[in-house]
């Protein structure tokens, strides 16, 4: 019997097309659509190790329904966010998002000025890149893509990167134009040999090489894998796909408020009594930070507050 | 489209985009809280010149000085002039204009198109 054969969305058409109102909606209803979604923008967070307590400003590409972005809220950031789908911003705003939202094209390269941001997350749409549209082949739309990135970015940014490559041209495809354009950093897999669960997700550093950085370690125990990092960017992110079969080395990040969270707790918060993002899991995760002797914001402004339209 | 993001936004694809003109039809003060970590921290990233001509050109009055001061960290009555300047108005319609190609961008709902 043939098995069914399921046709990725990016090659059904144009990226605004298939996101309509009925996609959209998905995003509004669906609980494990939000909750996938939302675990991987945590995950993008987790490795953007920004300045700790210090609100930044962030870009999300791709950003959709605003699901991605609320998880920077939740950190005590403002962001923007851009997307070529009126319709999936149309619901963002219905769903009273503090990001400011963009309506445009990624493949044309991002409307912004040169280091307006601190850090920028895209989770699960950069692989729309690699399928032609109006605005050009895929090679042209990832090289404005990626060359603009690098632009609004602050030297020494990060960007975290999630995405879906149908192949191994495509993985080589993304991972070269970023390379081109400037970027160090690499590859990080999480559970590489997961089919479900397996996760692709492009960590790049804006700027020059910086001695401190290095690659965080890709989550699936043993067998998953980070590929590049450090300074020797080139090599990090031109390898592609060919290197990410070879087991490479996996660091640590260094940065103490970064280390891996046990997969333990993640679930636990997901599934534990208290409802993920309530005020009494802020406050929670709070009590936690403050006794491992951190400085935490003050409950007033980001605390699971319900949110109102004119607050960013 | 608050003032902050009108400050970051350029017309995509161009050397000399900005700042974007605003032709407004439609816009709105509103209430955000104040940060003002945040706002002190946003002021790097400013083009303050261009906020005050953008300010100008929509004839709002915020009591801005002509330049930053020198100590804007601690100068709580600065950061929130400048806090009501970049997060409390809000442009719903009209367009933005870039400098460059005199192509419009227009804003619905609150939403700036630059496709
Ligand atoms: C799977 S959704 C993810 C949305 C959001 N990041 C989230 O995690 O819920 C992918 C998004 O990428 C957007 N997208 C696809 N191609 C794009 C492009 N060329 N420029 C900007 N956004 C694009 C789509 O419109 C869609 O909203």
């Amino acid at each position: 019997m043939a098995t069914k054969v399921r046709t990725r969305p990016e090659e059904s058409g144009p990226a605004d097309i298939f996101y309509n109102e009925t996609e959209a909606n998905k995003y509004l209803h669906s609980s494990r659509m939000i909750e996938v979604q939302t675990s991987m923008a945590e995950r993008a967070v987790e490795m953007l190790c920004l300045p700790e307590d210090t609100p930044c400003l962030l870009l999300d590409v791709g950003c959709g329904t605003g699901l991605s972005g609320e998880v920077l809220e939740e950190e005590g950031h403002a962001w923007m966010g851009c997307d070529i789908s009126r319709d999936m911003l149309g619901v963002a705003q219905q769903r009273e998002v503090e990001g400011e939202l963009i309506h445009s094209d990624m493949g044309t390269g991002l409307p912004f000025r040169q280091g307006a941001f601190d850090g920028a997350i895209s989770i699960s749409a950069i692989q729309w890149l690699c399928y032609s549209n109006d605005e050009g082949n895929p090679r042209l739309r990832l090289h404005r893509f990626f060359q603009s990135l690098y632009r609004v970015l602050r030297r020494g940014a990060r960007a975290v990167l999630q995405f879906y490559p149908q192949n191994a041209e495509q993985l080589q495809l993304i991972t070269a134009s970023a390379m081109r354009a400037g970027f160090g950093g690499g590859l990080v897999i999480d559970f590489p040999h997961s089919t479900k669960a397996k996760k692709y997700f492009l960590v790049l550093l804006a700027g020059p090489p910086d001695a401190g950085f290095s690659m965080p370690t890709a989550l699936g125990e043993s067998d998953a894998m980070s590929v590049g990092g450090a300074s020797s960017a080139a090599s990090g992110l031109g390898g592609g796909a060919a290197d990410a079969g070879a087991s490479s080395s996996v660091r640590n990040d260094g940065r103490k408020r970064h280390a891996r969270r046990a997969m333990g707790s993640r679930e636990k918060s997901r599934h534990g009594k208290i409802a993920k993002k309530s005020r009494e899991w802020i406050a929670l995760k709070k009590e936690a930070a403050r006794r491992h002797g951190k400085e935490v914001t003050h409950d007033s402004k980001y605390s699971g507050r319900k949110r109102s339209k004119v607050s960013f | 489209m608050k003032l902050l993001t009108h400050n970051m936004l350029m017309s995509p694809g161009t050397k000399n985009g900005y700042p974007l003109a605003i032709e407004v039809e439609k816009m709105e003060t509103v209430e955000a809280e104040f940060n003002g970590e945040f706002t002190a921290r946003m002021v790097e990233k400013l083009d303050y010149a261009a906020l005050l001509s953008t300010l100008r050109s929509l004839s709002v009055e915020t009591g801005l000085p002509a330049a930053v001061p020198a100590e804007y960290a601690g100068d709580e009555v600065f950061l929130k002039a400048l806090h009501h300047a970049l997060m409390e108005i809000e442009i719903l319609e009209g367009y933005l204009v870039c400098p460059e190609t005199q192509k419009k961008f227009p804003i619905r709902e609150g939403i700036p198109s630059m496709l």
